[in-house]
Protein backbone atom coordinates (compact mmCIF):
# COMPACT_ATOMS: atom_id res chain seq x y z
CA UNK A 1 0.00 0.00 0.00
CA UNK A 2 1.12 3.27 -0.62
CA UNK A 3 2.03 6.21 1.51
CA UNK A 4 -0.59 8.59 2.72
CA UNK A 5 -0.31 11.69 1.28
CA UNK A 6 -2.09 14.39 3.29
CA UNK A 7 -4.14 17.27 1.27
CA UNK A 8 -3.70 20.79 2.65
CA UNK A 9 -5.49 23.45 1.94
CA UNK A 10 -3.49 26.67 1.86
CA UNK A 11 -4.83 30.22 2.17
CA UNK A 12 -1.67 32.57 1.43
CA UNK A 13 -1.92 36.26 1.62
CA UNK A 14 -1.03 37.77 -1.60
CA UNK A 15 1.37 40.39 0.07
CA UNK A 16 3.26 38.08 2.44
CA UNK A 17 2.91 34.20 2.63
CA UNK A 18 2.00 34.00 -1.38
CA UNK A 19 4.92 36.04 -2.08
CA UNK A 20 7.54 34.08 -0.04
CA UNK A 21 5.77 31.26 -1.96
CA UNK A 22 6.89 32.77 -5.18
CA UNK A 23 10.36 33.52 -3.58
CA UNK A 24 10.52 29.69 -2.68
CA UNK A 25 10.36 29.13 -6.29
CA UNK A 26 12.54 31.89 -7.53
CA UNK A 27 15.03 30.51 -5.07
CA UNK A 28 14.55 26.67 -6.38
CA UNK A 29 13.83 25.63 -2.96
CA UNK A 30 11.28 22.59 -2.98
CA UNK A 31 8.06 22.50 -0.65
CA UNK A 32 5.73 19.30 -0.81
CA UNK A 33 2.93 19.24 -3.54
CA UNK A 34 0.67 18.06 -0.58
CA UNK A 35 -0.07 21.95 -0.21
CA UNK A 36 -2.95 23.24 -2.89
CA UNK A 37 -2.21 27.00 -2.56
CA UNK A 38 -5.06 29.35 -2.89
CA UNK A 39 -4.04 33.04 -3.17
CA UNK A 40 -6.28 35.78 -1.37
CA UNK A 41 -6.04 39.05 -0.85
CA UNK A 42 -5.51 38.85 2.86
CA UNK A 43 -5.44 36.58 5.95
CA UNK A 44 -8.36 37.80 7.22
CA UNK A 45 -10.50 37.29 3.94
CA UNK A 46 -10.58 33.65 5.02
CA UNK A 47 -13.99 33.21 5.99
CA UNK A 48 -14.62 30.54 8.36
CA UNK A 49 -16.61 28.98 6.00
CA UNK A 50 -13.82 28.51 3.45
CA UNK A 51 -11.86 26.45 6.31
CA UNK A 52 -15.52 24.33 7.25
CA UNK A 53 -15.79 23.70 3.24
CA UNK A 54 -12.22 22.42 2.82
CA UNK A 55 -12.31 20.02 5.57
CA UNK A 56 -16.05 18.61 4.57
CA UNK A 57 -14.46 17.58 1.31
CA UNK A 58 -12.23 16.05 2.80
CA UNK A 59 -9.01 18.18 3.37
CA UNK A 60 -6.41 16.70 6.06
CA UNK A 61 -5.26 20.01 7.11
CA UNK A 62 -5.53 23.47 6.60
CA UNK A 63 -3.23 26.14 6.50
CA UNK A 64 -3.53 29.97 6.38
CA UNK A 65 -0.78 31.91 5.96
CA UNK A 66 -0.57 35.73 6.53
CA UNK A 67 1.64 38.49 7.67
CA UNK A 68 3.88 39.00 11.03
CA UNK A 69 1.41 41.13 13.19
CA UNK A 70 2.37 44.90 12.39
CA UNK A 71 2.83 43.67 8.63
CA UNK A 72 -0.26 43.41 7.06
CA UNK A 73 -1.09 45.44 4.35
CA UNK A 74 -4.61 46.38 5.42
CA UNK A 75 -3.54 47.16 8.69
CA UNK A 76 -4.95 44.66 10.62
CA UNK A 77 -6.65 41.46 8.32
CA UNK A 78 -3.99 39.11 9.92
CA UNK A 79 -5.42 39.94 13.42
CA UNK A 80 -8.73 39.20 13.01
CA UNK A 81 -7.56 36.15 11.35
CA UNK A 82 -6.21 35.03 14.49
CA UNK A 83 -9.40 35.57 16.57
CA UNK A 84 -11.42 33.42 13.87
CA UNK A 85 -8.77 30.45 14.19
CA UNK A 86 -9.27 30.64 17.67
CA UNK A 87 -12.93 30.31 17.41
CA UNK A 88 -12.59 27.40 14.46
CA UNK A 89 -10.61 25.60 16.70
CA UNK A 90 -12.46 25.85 19.51
CA UNK A 91 -15.46 24.40 17.30
CA UNK A 92 -14.08 22.06 15.28
CA UNK A 93 -12.36 20.30 17.76
CA UNK A 94 -15.31 18.48 19.30
CA UNK A 95 -15.84 16.88 15.85
CA UNK A 96 -12.08 15.87 15.68
CA UNK A 97 -10.44 18.45 13.77
CA UNK A 98 -8.30 20.06 16.41
CA UNK A 99 -5.58 22.60 16.26
CA UNK A 100 -3.32 19.92 14.81
CA UNK A 101 -5.18 19.84 11.78
CA UNK A 102 -5.88 23.92 11.40
CA UNK A 103 -2.85 26.35 11.42
CA UNK A 104 -1.90 29.77 11.20
CA UNK A 105 1.57 31.18 10.56
CA UNK A 106 3.16 34.21 9.99
CA UNK A 107 5.37 33.90 6.96
CA UNK A 108 6.73 36.76 5.68
CA UNK A 109 7.34 38.07 1.93
CA UNK A 110 11.08 37.09 2.62
CA UNK A 111 11.09 33.98 4.60
CA UNK A 112 10.64 31.96 1.62
CA UNK A 113 12.78 29.34 3.75
CA UNK A 114 10.02 29.45 6.68
CA UNK A 115 7.69 28.95 3.77
CA UNK A 116 9.02 25.78 3.11
CA UNK A 117 9.82 24.60 6.67
CA UNK A 118 6.45 25.45 7.46
CA UNK A 119 5.09 23.18 4.34
CA UNK A 120 7.70 20.30 5.24
CA UNK A 121 6.32 20.42 9.24
CA UNK A 122 2.32 20.33 8.49
CA UNK A 123 2.82 17.49 5.80
CA UNK A 124 4.95 15.91 8.38
CA UNK A 125 3.09 15.67 11.49
CA UNK A 126 -0.12 15.19 9.24
CA UNK A 127 0.91 12.13 7.83
CA UNK A 128 1.85 10.73 11.40
CA UNK A 129 -1.35 11.93 12.55
CA UNK A 130 -3.70 10.07 9.42
CA UNK A 131 -6.46 10.98 7.34
CA UNK A 132 -9.30 13.06 8.38
CA UNK A 133 -12.54 11.23 9.37
CA UNK A 134 -14.10 13.08 5.92
CA UNK A 135 -11.30 12.34 3.88
CA UNK A 136 -13.06 9.20 2.13
CA UNK A 137 -13.64 8.88 -1.20
CA UNK A 138 -16.24 7.21 -1.28
CA UNK A 139 -18.34 8.89 1.66
CA UNK A 140 -22.18 10.37 1.23
CA UNK A 141 -21.34 14.13 0.70
CA UNK A 142 -23.68 15.95 3.69
CA UNK B 1 -30.26 49.29 45.76
CA UNK B 2 -32.79 47.19 44.98
CA UNK B 3 -36.09 47.81 46.28
CA UNK B 4 -39.45 45.45 46.16
CA UNK B 5 -43.25 46.13 45.88
CA UNK B 6 -45.24 43.75 47.35
CA UNK B 7 -48.08 42.45 44.99
CA UNK B 8 -50.60 39.66 46.89
CA UNK B 9 -53.00 37.63 44.83
CA UNK B 10 -55.60 35.33 45.89
CA UNK B 11 -55.96 32.17 44.18
CA UNK B 12 -57.12 32.31 40.51
CA UNK B 13 -55.96 36.41 40.67
CA UNK B 14 -52.56 36.33 39.65
CA UNK B 15 -52.84 37.55 36.51
CA UNK B 16 -56.11 39.89 37.04
CA UNK B 17 -53.56 41.54 39.23
CA UNK B 18 -50.36 41.66 37.09
CA UNK B 19 -52.96 43.15 34.88
CA UNK B 20 -54.04 45.91 37.05
CA UNK B 21 -50.27 46.66 37.54
CA UNK B 22 -49.54 47.04 34.02
CA UNK B 23 -52.89 49.01 33.69
CA UNK B 24 -51.43 51.47 35.92
CA UNK B 25 -48.17 51.93 34.23
CA UNK B 26 -49.91 52.75 31.38
CA UNK B 27 -52.38 54.89 32.64
CA UNK B 28 -49.90 56.83 34.70
CA UNK B 29 -47.69 57.20 31.75
CA UNK B 30 -44.64 55.09 33.07
CA UNK B 31 -44.55 53.55 29.77
CA UNK B 32 -46.28 54.63 26.31
CA UNK B 33 -46.80 51.07 25.51
CA UNK B 34 -46.63 47.59 26.87
CA UNK B 35 -45.09 44.54 25.04
CA UNK B 36 -46.10 41.40 27.56
CA UNK B 37 -47.21 37.90 26.86
CA UNK B 38 -51.48 38.07 26.74
CA UNK B 39 -54.30 35.48 26.27
CA UNK B 40 -54.98 35.64 22.47
CA UNK B 41 -58.57 36.02 21.22
CA UNK B 42 -58.87 32.15 20.40
CA UNK B 43 -56.27 30.56 21.59
CA UNK B 44 -52.71 30.67 23.13
CA UNK B 45 -50.35 32.99 24.54
CA UNK B 46 -48.03 35.20 22.51
CA UNK B 47 -46.29 38.32 22.80
CA UNK B 48 -49.10 41.34 22.51
CA UNK B 49 -48.10 45.42 21.87
CA UNK B 50 -50.70 47.69 23.93
CA UNK B 51 -50.92 51.41 24.33
CA UNK B 52 -53.84 51.54 26.33
CA UNK B 53 -55.04 50.36 29.91
CA UNK B 54 -58.02 48.86 28.52
CA UNK B 55 -56.50 46.02 26.04
CA UNK B 56 -54.19 44.81 28.91
CA UNK B 57 -57.28 42.45 30.16
CA UNK B 58 -55.20 38.70 29.06
CA UNK B 59 -51.81 39.62 30.68
CA UNK B 60 -50.67 36.19 31.24
CA UNK B 61 -46.67 37.35 31.70
CA UNK B 62 -45.74 33.54 33.76
CA UNK B 63 -47.82 31.45 31.19
CA UNK B 64 -44.89 29.17 30.56
CA UNK B 65 -44.68 29.30 26.53
CA UNK B 66 -42.57 31.41 24.54
CA UNK B 67 -43.71 31.25 20.75
CA UNK B 68 -40.81 33.24 19.39
CA UNK B 69 -37.78 34.83 21.47
CA UNK B 70 -39.04 38.15 22.44
CA UNK B 71 -35.63 39.76 21.28
CA UNK B 72 -36.49 39.80 18.00
CA UNK B 73 -39.60 41.45 18.48
CA UNK B 74 -37.61 44.04 20.50
CA UNK B 75 -35.54 44.13 17.86
CA UNK B 76 -38.13 45.30 15.55
CA UNK B 77 -40.05 47.32 17.93
CA UNK B 78 -36.80 49.24 18.19
CA UNK B 79 -34.67 49.27 15.51
CA UNK B 80 -36.48 51.55 14.10
CA UNK B 81 -37.55 53.39 17.24
CA UNK B 82 -41.21 55.00 17.76
CA UNK B 83 -39.88 57.98 20.08
CA UNK B 84 -42.41 55.47 22.49
CA UNK B 85 -41.57 54.15 26.03
CA UNK B 86 -41.74 50.61 25.76
CA UNK B 87 -42.13 48.25 28.78
CA UNK B 88 -41.30 45.03 27.53
CA UNK B 89 -42.01 41.94 29.68
CA UNK B 90 -38.94 39.26 28.65
CA UNK B 91 -37.38 36.29 30.24
CA UNK B 92 -33.65 35.50 31.16
CA UNK B 93 -33.08 34.06 27.45
CA UNK B 94 -34.70 36.82 25.91
CA UNK B 95 -33.20 39.53 27.34
CA UNK B 96 -30.01 37.97 27.21
CA UNK B 97 -30.64 37.84 23.22
CA UNK B 98 -31.75 41.24 23.51
CA UNK B 99 -28.30 42.47 24.92
CA UNK B 100 -26.50 40.74 21.90
CA UNK B 101 -28.97 42.44 19.77
CA UNK B 102 -28.16 46.07 20.86
CA UNK B 103 -24.33 45.26 21.08
CA UNK B 104 -24.79 44.34 16.73
CA UNK B 105 -26.86 47.24 16.77
CA UNK B 106 -29.76 45.66 15.50
CA UNK B 107 -31.95 47.08 18.52
CA UNK B 108 -31.85 49.69 21.02
CA UNK B 109 -33.03 50.28 24.76
CA UNK B 110 -32.39 53.89 24.87
CA UNK B 111 -36.74 54.21 25.55
CA UNK B 112 -37.55 50.66 26.97
CA UNK B 113 -38.27 49.64 30.19
CA UNK B 114 -37.00 45.98 30.57
CA UNK B 115 -39.28 44.08 32.75
CA UNK B 116 -37.86 40.18 33.35
CA UNK B 117 -39.65 37.67 34.44
CA UNK B 118 -38.65 34.71 36.91
CA UNK B 119 -39.21 31.60 34.96
CA UNK B 120 -39.59 28.17 35.44
CA UNK B 121 -38.87 27.27 32.14
CA UNK B 122 -41.71 26.76 28.91
CA UNK B 123 -43.53 24.24 27.52
CA UNK B 124 -42.78 23.66 23.72
CA UNK B 125 -46.14 25.49 21.75
CA UNK B 126 -48.43 22.67 20.92
CA UNK B 127 -47.88 20.60 24.49
CA UNK B 128 -48.96 24.51 26.13
CA UNK B 129 -51.95 24.52 23.67
CA UNK B 130 -52.84 20.72 24.50
CA UNK B 131 -52.35 21.87 28.54
CA UNK B 132 -54.41 24.84 28.10
CA UNK B 133 -57.29 23.08 26.10
CA UNK B 134 -57.23 20.55 29.34
CA UNK B 135 -57.85 23.35 31.36
CA UNK B 136 -54.05 24.13 33.05
CA UNK B 137 -53.78 27.32 34.32
CA UNK B 138 -50.51 29.59 34.61
CA UNK B 139 -51.28 29.64 39.01
CA UNK B 140 -51.07 25.86 38.54
CA UNK B 141 -47.87 25.15 37.14
CA UNK B 142 -45.92 27.77 39.21
CA UNK B 143 -47.54 25.84 41.99
CA UNK B 144 -46.17 22.53 40.65
CA UNK B 145 -43.12 24.30 39.63
CA UNK B 146 -42.58 25.60 43.03
CA UNK B 147 -42.84 22.01 44.20
CA UNK B 148 -40.14 20.50 41.82
CA UNK B 149 -42.30 19.56 39.41
CA UNK B 150 -43.08 21.10 35.99
CA UNK B 151 -44.37 17.66 34.08
CA UNK B 152 -48.08 17.36 33.39
CA UNK B 153 -50.37 15.35 31.24
CA UNK B 154 -46.93 13.80 30.04
CA UNK B 155 -45.40 17.02 29.08
CA UNK B 156 -42.58 19.03 30.04
CA UNK B 157 -40.63 21.65 29.88
CA UNK B 158 -38.35 22.40 26.80
CA UNK B 159 -35.06 20.45 27.69
CA UNK B 160 -33.38 23.75 27.20
CA UNK B 161 -34.99 25.17 30.07
CA UNK B 162 -34.06 21.98 32.14
CA UNK B 163 -30.43 23.21 31.59
CA UNK B 164 -30.98 26.92 31.71
CA UNK B 165 -28.55 27.96 34.48
CA UNK B 166 -30.36 31.52 34.40
CA UNK B 167 -33.57 31.44 36.19
CA UNK B 168 -34.03 35.05 36.55
CA UNK B 169 -33.39 37.54 34.54
CA UNK B 170 -30.91 40.27 34.99
CA UNK B 171 -30.09 43.69 32.61
CA UNK B 172 -33.69 44.68 33.41
CA UNK B 173 -35.01 47.77 35.05
CA UNK B 174 -38.25 46.04 36.50
CA UNK B 175 -37.89 42.50 37.88
CA UNK B 176 -41.33 40.56 38.48
CA UNK B 177 -39.86 38.07 41.48
CA UNK B 178 -41.65 34.47 42.47
CA UNK B 179 -38.76 32.38 43.53
CA UNK B 180 -39.06 32.43 47.19
CA UNK B 181 -41.75 35.15 47.40
CA UNK B 182 -43.99 33.01 48.77
CA UNK B 183 -47.42 31.58 48.29
CA UNK B 184 -49.71 34.39 47.10
CA UNK B 185 -47.03 36.93 46.70
CA UNK B 186 -45.22 38.36 43.96
CA UNK B 187 -42.73 41.02 44.34
CA UNK B 188 -42.07 44.07 41.58
CA UNK B 189 -38.51 44.77 42.11
CA UNK B 190 -36.70 47.98 41.23
CA UNK B 191 -33.51 47.05 39.91
CA UNK B 192 -32.08 50.45 38.34
CA UNK B 193 -33.37 53.88 38.65
CA UNK B 194 -35.54 54.00 35.36
CA UNK B 195 -37.28 51.33 37.03
CA UNK B 196 -37.71 52.87 40.37
CA UNK B 197 -39.24 55.79 38.55
CA UNK B 198 -41.13 54.24 36.46
CA UNK B 199 -43.06 51.84 39.36
CA UNK B 200 -43.14 55.10 41.47
CA UNK B 201 -44.86 56.63 38.54
CA UNK B 202 -47.45 53.77 38.58
CA UNK B 203 -47.99 54.60 42.42
CA UNK B 204 -46.17 51.07 43.93
CA UNK B 205 -44.82 51.63 47.55
CA UNK B 206 -41.86 49.61 48.29
CA UNK B 207 -41.46 47.73 51.50
CA UNK B 208 -39.11 44.53 53.13
CA UNK B 209 -36.51 42.69 51.01
CA UNK B 210 -37.38 39.43 50.89
CA UNK B 211 -35.44 37.05 53.36
CA UNK B 212 -35.80 33.61 50.84
CA UNK B 213 -35.30 34.97 47.47
CA UNK B 214 -31.19 34.46 47.72
CA UNK B 215 -31.36 30.94 48.29
CA UNK B 216 -34.69 29.87 46.35
CA UNK B 217 -32.48 31.06 42.96
CA UNK B 218 -29.64 29.42 44.25
CA UNK B 219 -31.56 26.28 44.52
CA UNK B 220 -32.94 25.94 41.11
CA UNK B 221 -29.79 27.81 39.53
CA UNK B 222 -27.79 24.65 41.10
CA UNK B 223 -29.83 22.29 39.71
CA UNK B 224 -29.81 23.51 36.94
CA UNK B 225 -26.21 24.06 36.24
CA UNK B 226 -26.28 20.60 37.49
CA UNK B 227 -28.54 19.20 34.62
CA UNK B 228 -26.60 21.43 32.29
CA UNK B 229 -23.17 19.66 33.04
CA UNK B 230 -24.63 16.25 32.62
CA UNK B 231 -26.27 16.97 30.00
CA UNK B 232 -22.68 18.71 28.08
CA UNK B 233 -20.97 15.72 28.87
CA UNK B 234 -23.64 13.64 27.51
CA UNK B 235 -23.20 15.49 23.96
CA UNK B 236 -19.84 15.67 23.68
CA UNK B 237 -18.88 12.01 24.75
CA UNK B 238 -21.61 10.81 22.22
CA UNK B 239 -21.12 13.46 19.55
CA UNK B 240 -17.32 13.32 19.25
CA UNK B 241 -16.81 13.04 15.29
CA UNK B 242 -18.38 14.48 12.12
CA UNK B 243 -19.97 10.98 11.23
CA UNK B 244 -21.84 10.85 14.61
CA UNK B 245 -22.85 14.61 14.30
CA UNK B 246 -24.48 13.74 10.42
CA UNK B 247 -26.37 10.85 12.39
CA UNK B 248 -27.91 13.46 14.59
CA UNK B 249 -28.37 15.99 11.63
CA UNK B 250 -29.98 12.90 9.27
CA UNK B 251 -33.14 14.22 9.47
CA UNK B 252 -32.41 17.54 8.54
CA UNK B 253 -34.47 19.13 5.17
CA UNK B 254 -32.67 22.18 4.94
CA UNK B 255 -35.80 23.90 5.68
CA UNK B 256 -33.94 27.18 7.68
CA UNK B 257 -36.15 26.91 10.51
CA UNK B 258 -33.19 27.02 13.16
CA UNK B 259 -32.07 30.37 11.62
CA UNK B 260 -35.48 31.53 11.40
CA UNK B 261 -36.09 31.03 14.91
CA UNK B 262 -32.86 31.90 16.65
CA UNK B 263 -32.75 35.36 18.20
CA UNK B 264 -29.16 35.61 17.27
CA UNK B 265 -28.32 34.81 14.01
CA UNK B 266 -27.64 38.60 12.78
CA UNK B 267 -27.44 38.37 9.02
CA UNK B 268 -29.92 40.12 7.52
CA UNK B 269 -29.29 38.25 4.28
CA UNK B 270 -28.57 34.87 4.95
CA UNK B 271 -25.57 33.48 2.62
CA UNK B 272 -27.41 30.28 2.34
CA UNK B 273 -30.04 31.72 0.51
CA UNK B 274 -28.18 34.21 -1.76
CA UNK B 275 -26.51 32.90 -5.25
CA UNK B 276 -23.57 31.58 -3.56
CA UNK B 277 -25.71 28.50 -2.84
CA UNK B 278 -27.53 28.11 -5.61
CA UNK B 279 -25.04 26.01 -7.12
CA UNK B 280 -25.19 25.21 -11.09
CA UNK B 281 -26.31 21.55 -11.99
CA UNK B 282 -22.67 20.57 -13.50
CA UNK B 283 -21.79 21.63 -10.06
CA UNK B 284 -23.79 18.85 -8.14
CA UNK B 285 -22.91 16.33 -11.13
CA UNK B 286 -19.52 17.47 -10.12
CA UNK B 287 -19.23 16.43 -6.44
CA UNK B 288 -21.66 13.72 -7.41
CA UNK B 289 -18.63 11.83 -9.40
CA UNK B 290 -17.74 8.91 -7.92
CA UNK B 291 -19.29 9.55 -4.44
CA UNK B 292 -23.33 9.76 -2.77
CA UNK B 293 -24.44 13.25 -2.92
CA UNK B 294 -27.27 13.78 -0.26
CA UNK B 295 -29.81 16.10 -1.50
CA UNK B 296 -30.39 18.49 -0.73
CA UNK B 297 -26.81 19.33 -0.27
CA UNK B 298 -24.72 21.51 2.25
CA UNK B 299 -26.64 20.19 5.43
CA UNK B 300 -23.82 20.20 7.59
CA UNK B 301 -22.26 22.65 6.02
CA UNK B 302 -25.25 24.95 7.03
CA UNK B 303 -25.10 23.70 10.67
CA UNK B 304 -21.46 24.41 11.01
CA UNK B 305 -21.66 27.99 9.60
CA UNK B 306 -24.52 29.03 11.88
CA UNK B 307 -22.23 27.50 14.57
CA UNK B 308 -19.30 29.40 13.57
CA UNK B 309 -21.55 32.41 13.22
CA UNK B 310 -23.60 32.45 17.01
CA UNK B 311 -21.26 29.99 18.84
CA UNK B 312 -20.32 33.79 20.39
CA UNK B 313 -24.08 34.83 20.73
CA UNK B 314 -25.56 31.70 22.40
CA UNK B 315 -27.79 32.17 25.11
CA UNK B 316 -29.04 28.76 24.81
CA UNK B 317 -32.78 29.53 24.28
CA UNK B 318 -33.87 26.42 22.98
CA UNK B 319 -35.91 27.95 20.22
CA UNK B 320 -33.70 26.20 17.04
CA UNK B 321 -34.94 22.88 18.79
CA UNK B 322 -38.61 23.86 19.32
CA UNK B 323 -38.59 25.22 15.44
CA UNK B 324 -37.34 21.65 13.86
CA UNK B 325 -40.21 20.26 12.27
CA UNK B 326 -38.55 16.81 12.20
CA UNK B 327 -37.58 16.63 15.87
CA UNK B 328 -33.55 17.40 15.85
CA UNK B 329 -32.37 18.29 19.23
CA UNK B 330 -30.21 21.39 18.08
CA UNK B 331 -29.82 23.19 21.28
CA UNK B 332 -26.88 20.69 22.47
CA UNK B 333 -24.86 21.38 19.44
CA UNK B 334 -24.91 25.22 19.40
CA UNK B 335 -24.66 25.15 23.32
CA UNK B 336 -21.52 23.37 24.02
CA UNK B 337 -20.36 25.05 21.44
CA UNK B 338 -21.00 28.52 22.69
CA UNK B 339 -19.99 27.31 26.05
CA UNK B 340 -16.35 26.50 24.32
CA UNK B 341 -16.42 29.35 22.35
CA UNK B 342 -17.41 32.10 24.88
CA UNK B 343 -15.18 30.27 27.22
CA UNK B 344 -12.26 31.31 24.82
CA UNK B 345 -13.05 34.64 24.84
CA UNK B 346 -13.82 34.59 28.29
CA UNK B 347 -17.30 36.08 26.96
CA UNK B 348 -20.73 35.07 28.23
CA UNK B 349 -23.67 36.18 25.88
CA UNK B 350 -26.21 39.01 27.28
CA UNK B 351 -23.83 38.95 30.51
CA UNK B 352 -23.60 42.95 29.93
CA UNK B 353 -23.68 45.67 27.72
CA UNK B 354 -20.08 46.73 28.06
CA UNK B 355 -18.39 43.54 27.47
CA UNK B 356 -17.49 44.10 23.58
CA UNK B 357 -18.59 40.67 21.31
CA UNK B 358 -15.26 38.55 21.03
CA UNK B 359 -15.39 38.40 16.81
CA UNK B 360 -15.10 42.20 16.78
CA UNK B 361 -12.35 43.43 18.66
CA UNK B 362 -8.73 42.07 18.12
CA UNK B 363 -5.24 42.77 19.63
CA UNK B 364 -1.72 43.21 18.36
CA UNK B 365 -0.41 40.82 21.36
CA UNK B 366 -2.72 38.50 22.31
CA UNK B 367 -3.49 34.41 21.39
CA UNK B 368 -0.31 34.15 20.60
CA UNK B 369 -0.69 30.21 21.24
CA UNK B 370 -2.64 29.96 17.79
CA UNK B 371 0.34 30.42 15.96
CA UNK B 372 2.91 29.76 18.67
CA UNK B 373 5.33 31.92 16.87
CA UNK B 374 7.45 35.07 18.29
CA UNK B 375 9.56 37.55 16.40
Amino acid sequence: MSEFEPKIVAFFCNWCTFTAADLAGTSRLTYPPNIKIIRVMCSGMVDPKYVIKAFLNGADGVLIGGCWPGDCHYINGNLKARRRVALLTELLSQYGIGPERLWLRWIAASEGTMLKEVAEQMTASIKKLGPSELNNPQAMVA
Amino acid sequence: MAKFSKLAFNKGELNNQLSAFFADLLEKNAVDALLAPMAQPKKGVMQTLVTSKQNVAGADPFAPVVPVNGARLASSLTSNPSGKKIGMVLRSCEVRALVELVKLKQANLDDVVLIGLDCYGRYENTDFLKLRAAGATTEDFLENAQAGKTEADGCDVAGACKICEFPTTDNVDIRLCIFGAGPGTLLIEAVTEKGEEALQTAGRKFGDSPTGRAEAVKKITDARVAAKNAAFAEYRNSTNTFDALNERLAACINCYNCRVACPVCYCKECVFVTDTFRHKGEQYIGWASGKALKMPADTTFYHMTRITHIAAFCVGCGQCTSACPNDIDLMPIFRTSAEKAQGRFEYLAGRSLDEPQPLSIFDHDELVEVTGQVK
